[in-house]
């Protein structure tokens, strides 16, 4: 590493091998288990070979190409293990394992399987559940541990199901490959919907305060993703999650819930913004040189984008998000969409006009659905029909269990009077 | 209204559990017990030991029988009961899906028919009745 003023700067072998690990962990990873679909053997293979690099490398120094050092010490040792257990099983070694090293393995031509390694996660024969935390502890490395805390699961309950998984991959035999361009909206669907799993994983534990937030490793792996498919979809949801962490400081102030449009622009984080912008101009050129409709994740993006302009113009641009959400949610008319829309088009027409839309919205679900609660609540209130408001508040506040939500959402109540 | 949260999940020993398991599980629980009564819901909650350790009492046959061991023997034991008050069931539904257990065991949500406090039962609110 050189560092300004001539003087070389030498990381020592414990450091280099954690950076390797950090950022090559899931190439290696996916290159070991590509060949035998056994991701649990490749695991193992790769933890002996940091191993090994962390004894021998403060002997013999770190090598010129520490990622093909660990890709060739895996790989012997990946050989030695399935060879031991041909000559177990009396089947003919195929051939005699090596153990030469050799130091001239070009790192730009190591091929890159994480896109493979990311569809085999995200394969239909995969359990829909499992398919995130797969993706955070292969690609990424992450500990059960940590993905637990993050699902608020116990991380004997994340093991044993990340174990059948990886079990399920290598006996039923799921090929590491990209799907062929027939099957590929819907497996590209699945693999996206996984990764923005790692960034919405829904608050599933009630006043765990301390739970460990994945969200930055959710924006790698759709940075990843974006810049390994370069899909218009891809760069879409990692231009949603770049505008969504761009204002994890400013949601929450003192422990009380802040709304998007009272957030302070200030308290936004501009590398990310632009992160987000970028990504999403990506999304456009890429979706007008396909010529594929637009998709629900540059939907979202270009929301986030209306509402990130603020911080420019001082002001929303609601007659913009009326028509993206009206968009969304012809393309994907969630609960969430459709509330989203209701409060979108107050905005625009005025209170009635989105009071309207909740009340006409006929799914079962929403009585029970807290933001439909929040909205209308809020909506009541700038209708001037206090009573109502007041029931409303009550009836979001009972259904929601979230901390900071519940201090906002009482004192929008107590204002009212 | 009252609710009871049953908790009904696998019983598993301290051993098998393990001691790490053992600690999140006790953490997760604290956690989700601080928040009921941080929003100002909780009315009790209890744990219980195992059902191994569990006396059953009947009279149904005309004499007292004595049973070591719980009522009903199946795979899911009653392992905890959480009382909260609550407007209605489907802010009892928001509490019993945040409940640790929903991950590997079942929550029964059942309201609760009226309660014996200071020296008299509180109103009946039996449905049909």
């Amino acid at each position: 590493m050189d560092v300004p003023g001539g003087v070389t700067a030498t990381p020592s072998p414990q450091v280099r091998a954690a950076e390797v690990a950090r950022t090559s962990y899931g190439r290696l990873l996916a290159l070991v288990a590509a060949g035998t679909r056994d991701l649990a053997l490749a695991e193992d293979v790769l933890a002996d070979a940091f191993e090994r690099a962390l004894r021998t490398w403060p002997e013999t120094g770190v090598p010129d190409n520490p990622v093909g050092w660990l890709l060739t010490v895996a790989r012997n040792r990946h050989r030695d293990v399935l060879g031991s257990a041909a000559v177990r099983t009396a089947a003919p070694l195929a051939q005699a394992p090596e153990h030469a090293v050799p130091a001239d393995l070009d790192p730009d031509r190591i091929p890159d399987k994480r896109l493979e390694l990311l569809f085999v996660c995200a394969h239909p024969a995969i359990d829909r559940a499992i398919r995130t935390p797969l993706m955070l502890s292969t690609v990424l490395g992450i500990e059960a541990a940590r993905i637990a805390a993050a699902f608020a699961l116990p991380t004997t309950t994340v093991s044993q199901r990340l174990v059948r998984a990886k079990r399920r991959i290598r006996d039923a035999g799921i090929p590491f490959v990209v799907p062929s361009l027939g099957d590929v909206p819907a497996r590209r669907d699945a693999v996206l919907e996984a990764v923005y799993g790692a960034y919405a994983i829904e608050w599933q534990v009630a006043g765990a305060q301390e739970r460990t937030s994945l969200a930055d490793e959710a924006r790698y792996l759709a940075v990843l993703l974006a810049s390994l498919l370069d899909d218009a979809e891809a760069c879409g949801l990692a231009s949603l999650i770049s505008f969504a962490a761009s204002r994890a400081r400013a949601r929450e102030v003192d422990g009380r819930f802040v709304p998007l449009e009272e957030q302070d622009p200030a308290a936004w984080d501009d590398g990310l913004v632009a992160d987000g912008e970028r990504l999403l101009a990506r999304a456009t050129l890429l979706r007008e040189r396909s010529g594929e409709p637009i998709g629900r994740f540059q939907l979202e993006a270009a929301l986030q984008a209306a509402h990130a302009g603020r911080r420019r113009t001082g002001r929303v641009d609601w007659d913009g998000v009326l028509r993206l959400t009206e968009a969304l949610v012809t393309l994907a008319p969630t609960a969430g969409a459709r509330v989203a829309l209701a409060a979108a088009s107050a905005r625009v027409h005025g209170p009635e006009a989105g009071l309207a839309l909740l009340d006409g919205d006929p799914d079962p679900r929403l009585p029970r659905f807290q933001p439909a609660w929040a909205t209308r609540a809020r909506l009541l209130a700038d209708a001037g029909r206090v009573a109502h408001a007041r029931d409303a508040y009550d009836r979001a506040i009972s259904l929601t269990t979230e901390p900071a939500v519940r201090v906002f959402l009482e004192e929008r109540r107590r204002a009212l009077g | 209204m009252r609710y009871a949260l049953l908790l009904h999940y696998p019983e598993m020993s301290a051993e098998e559990l393990g001691e790490e398991a053992l600690a999140e599980g006790m953490a997760a629980f604290d956690a989700y017990a601080k928040a009921l009564d941080a929003a100002g819901v909780l009315r009790s909650a209890e744990v219980l030991t195992p059902s191994s350790t569990t006396t059953t009492i009947t009279r149904a046959t005309g004499e007292l029988l004595v049973q070591d061991g719980p009522f009903a023997d199946t795979k899911e034991q009653l392992g905890g009961i959480v009382v909260i008050d609550v407007p209605d069931l489907d802010a009892a539904l928001a509490w019993a899906e945040k409940a640790p257990v929903a991950e590997y065991g079942h929550v029964e949500i059942r309201p609760s028919a009226t309660r014996f406090l200071d020296g008299a039962w509180t109103p009946w609110t039996y449905p049909g009745a």
